[in-house]
C-alpha cells in the first residue's frame, strides 16, 4: 500500500481520542487552515451478491471529510493534506488531513512515521489480535461419539 | 369545498410537553444516555441502522431514545436525518472474505477451515429470564484462546470449486439506486436487494417463513452465516487507489437452495442472499429467503406463494412508507367522512323508499344492487398506485 494510504488507513481507524493524545505528544503544531470543510456527508455502502457478484446499494454511512493547507510559509505550494473518516467527527477528519499535510515536510516525515503511525498500527494489531482470541475462544470442537459394537 | 381548520397549537405544545415527560420517566432514575443505548441495546441499534439505510450507531442509539423504544418511529427519524446530508462518495463493494470474524457457522459443513465460530450469540441460551440482570450484577470478560482465529474463508467458494453451486459474478454493472430514482417494476435483482436490506424485518421474517412452510416453497440451507466487521474503502481524486475511512460492522447469509438447471446447463444448487449494517442475524436470514424467493421468475420458476410477488413484497417492505400511510389516517378527513356520511343518508333514503314502494314482502329484489361508497379520500382502495395520495 503507498504510504499515504496506510496512514490514511490506520488514521481512520484509529479512534480520535487516541490520535489526538499520540499527535500531541509529537509538539508538532503549524499553522494551517482549512481548504475544504471538515464537511460531515455520506457514503453509499455496496455489498455484492453472493459476496463475489455484482455490486448493489446497501445503504448508506456517516462520513467526513476535510482538507487543510499549512500556512507558515509564504510559498504558494505549502502542502495541502486531505483526510477522510467514517462518522460525523470534524476534529478527526481535520487532524488527519493536518497530519497528510505536515507529513509532506520532510522535517518532519519521520516523527509522524515512528512517533504516531506506527505505534497506532501497533496498537491496531493488537485490538485485533484479542478481538480474535475472543472469537476464537468460541470456535466449537467436536467430539466424535463412537458407539461400541 | 376545502375547508382550512386551524387551531390546536396549545394542545400540540402541551402533549409534546406531556410525551418528553414519560420519555424521561421518574426523575429519580438516572436519565438513559446514548451511549447506554448505542453499547448496551446494540441489536436496537443494529436494526434501526439497517432499516433507517445509514449506518451510524450514536445516530440510531439517538433516534430509539427519543422514541422511548418505539422502532419504527426510530428508523423513521434515523431515515430523516440522512436527507439532510450530502452523499459525498460510493464505497468500493465490501469484501465480506475480508471480514474479521466475530461469528460465523454453517449448517451444511461441520468442518469447515476456521471452524464453526459461535461468537456473541443468543443461540444456546436458555431463553429463562436472567434475573441477576435486575441486580445489575457483575459481568466477567470474555475468554480468549491463545491463538488468534485462523482464516475463514467463505463457505459456499467451497462449493463453487466444484462446480455444483451457481457462481455469484460481477458483471461490472453500476447498481440502480432507489434513493435516487424510485423503483419501477419489474425491477432487477440489486434494486431489489437495495429495498430487502431496509425492509422490516419483521415483515420479511414472515414472509421468508412462509417459504419454509410451503408458499413457493425452494428448501434454503444456511450454507454460512457470518458476523464482523469490514474495512470501507472509497475511491477519491487525491489518491490512485482506494482509501479505507474505517470498519463498520456487517451481518452476512449466504443462503443454498435447491436446483436450477436446464437442457444446456447441469443441475445446481441456487443461492439466496442477506447483508445488513449491524448484528443483524435473523434479519439477513429472511432476506435470503426472501431474496431467493423473488427469484422465481430469473430461475423459471412458477410464481405461487406470496413471497414470489417482487412488486407486492417489495412496495409494502418499508416500514417507513407503510407507517406513513397508515398513519395518515390519524390525520383529519372531517370533509370526506361528511361526504360518505352524506351518501349513505341518500342511499338509505332511497332504499327505504324503494322498500315502501315494492311493499314488505319483496325485500330480496334489492340485494342485487351493490352499494359502493364514493371515496374522495384519492385512492386507498386502488392497490395499482397507492401512493397517489399521499403525493397529492
Amino acid at each position: 500500500m503507498m504510504e499515504p494510504q496506510r496512514r490514511q488507513r490506520i488514521l481512520a481507524l484509529t479512534p480520535r481520542e487516541r490520535l489526538i493524545e499520540h499527535w500531541q505528544r509529537l509538539d508538532i503544531r503549524p499553522d494551517y487552515r482549512c481548504v475544504r470543510g471538515p464537511e460531515v456527508g455520506m457514503a453509499m455502502v455496496r455489498g455484492r451478491m453472493g459476496g463475489t457478484g455484482s455490486a448493489f446499494n446497501l445503504g448508506e454511512m456517516t462520513l467526513t471529510r476535510a482538507s487543510v493547507q499549512l500556512t507558515d510559509e509564504a510559498a504558494a505550494e505549502a502542502p495541502l493534506g486531505h483526510g477522510w473518516v467514517k462518522g460525523r467527527d470534524p476534529r478527526h477528519a481535520e487532524l488527519m488531513a493536518l497530519v497528510d499535510a505536515c507529513a509532506q515536510r520532510r522535517c518532519w516525515q519521520a516523527a509522524i512515521e515512528e512517533g504516531l503511525v506506527a505505534p497506532l498500527a501497533r496498537a491496531l494489531d493488537a485490538e485485533r489480535a484479542e478481538a480474535a482470541r475472543r472469537a476464537a475462544a468460541t470456535r466449537v470442537d467436536f467430539f466424535t461419539m463412537v458407539r461400541g459394537e | 369545498m376545502y375547508v382550512a381548520v386551524k387551531g390546536g397549537e396549545q394542545a400540540i405544545a402541551n402533549a409534546h410537553r406531556w410525551l418528553a415527560d414519560r420519555r424521561r420517566g421518574e426523575r429519580e432514575t438516572p436519565e438513559l444516555g446514548v451511549a447506554q443505548v448505542e453499547q448496551q441495546l446494540r441489536l436496537a441499534v443494529s436494526r434501526v441502522m439497517a432499516e433507517a439505510s445509514l449506518y451510524d450507531p450514536e445516530l440510531a442509539a439517538l433516534a430509539i431514545k427519543q422514541a422511548s423504544g418505539d422502532m419504527v418511529e426510530a428508523v423513521f427519524l434515523l431515515r430523516a436525518y440522512r436527507t439532510t446530508l450530502p452523499r459525498l462518495a460510493e464505497t468500493l463493494p465490501l469484501d465480506t472474505s475480508a471480514m474479521r470474524i466475530e461469528r460465523r457457522i454453517s449448517a451444511t459443513y461441520k468442518d469447515i477451515p476456521g471452524g464453526q465460530v459461535l461468537g456473541p450469540t443468543y443461540d444456546y441460551t436458555h431463553r429463562l429470564l436472567d434475573f441477576l440482570q435486575l441486580a445489575n450484577a457483575e459481568v466477567e470478560a470474555p475468554a480468549a484462546a491463545e491463538e488468534p482465529l485462523a482464516d475463514c474463508p467463505q463457505v459456499l467458494e467451497l462449493l463453487d470449486a466444484e462446480g455444483v453451486i451457481e457462481r455469484e459474478e460481477d458483471d461490472g454493472a453500476e447498481p440502480y439506486d432507489i434513493t435516487r430514482d424510485p423503483p419501477d417494476f419489474p425491477v432487477d435483482r440489486a434494486t431489489r436487494l437495495q429495498m430487502l436490506a431496509r425492509g422490516d424485518e419483521g415483515y420479511l421474517l414472515a414472509l421468508g417463513y412462509s417459504t419454509q412452510r410451503g408458499y413457493g416453497r425452494n428448501h434454503p440451507f444456511a450454507g454460512e452465516i457470518r458476523l464482523g466487521t469490514v474495512e470501507v474503502e472509497i475511491a477519491v481524486d487525491e489518491h490512485e487507489s482506494p482509501i479505507c475511512i474505517g470498519e463498520i460492522e456487517i451481518s452476512e447469509c449466504q443462503m443454498i437452495n435447491q436446483f436450477g438447471g436446464s437442457r444446456e446447463t447441469a443441475p445446481q444448487f441456487t443461492r439466496g442472499y442477506g447483508l445488513a449494517f449491524g448484528h443483524n442475524e435473523r434479519k439477513t436470514m429472511a432476506m435470503a429467503l426472501v431474496d431467493r424467493a423473488l427469484r422465481a421468475e430469473e430461475l423459471g420458476e412458477t410464481a405461487s406463494g406470496p413471497a414470489q410477488q417482487a412488486e407486492f413484497v417489495l412496495a409494502h417492505a418499508d416500514s417507513v412508507e407503510a407507517a406513513g400511510f397508515v398513519s395518515h389516517l390519524k390525520l383529519p378527513h372531517y370533509v370526506d367522512f361528511q361526504s360518505e356520511l352524506e351518501l349513505l343518508r341518500r342511499l338509505r333514503r332511497e332504499h327505504a323508499q324503494r322498500a315502501e314502494a315494492a311493499g314488505p314482502k319483496t325485500r330480496s329484489d334489492d340485494s342485487s344492487v351493490p352499494v359502493t361508497g364514493a371515496d374522495t379520500d384519492a385512492c386507498h382502495t386502488t392497490p395499482s398506485d397507492p401512493v397517489k395520495e399521499q403525493q397529492a
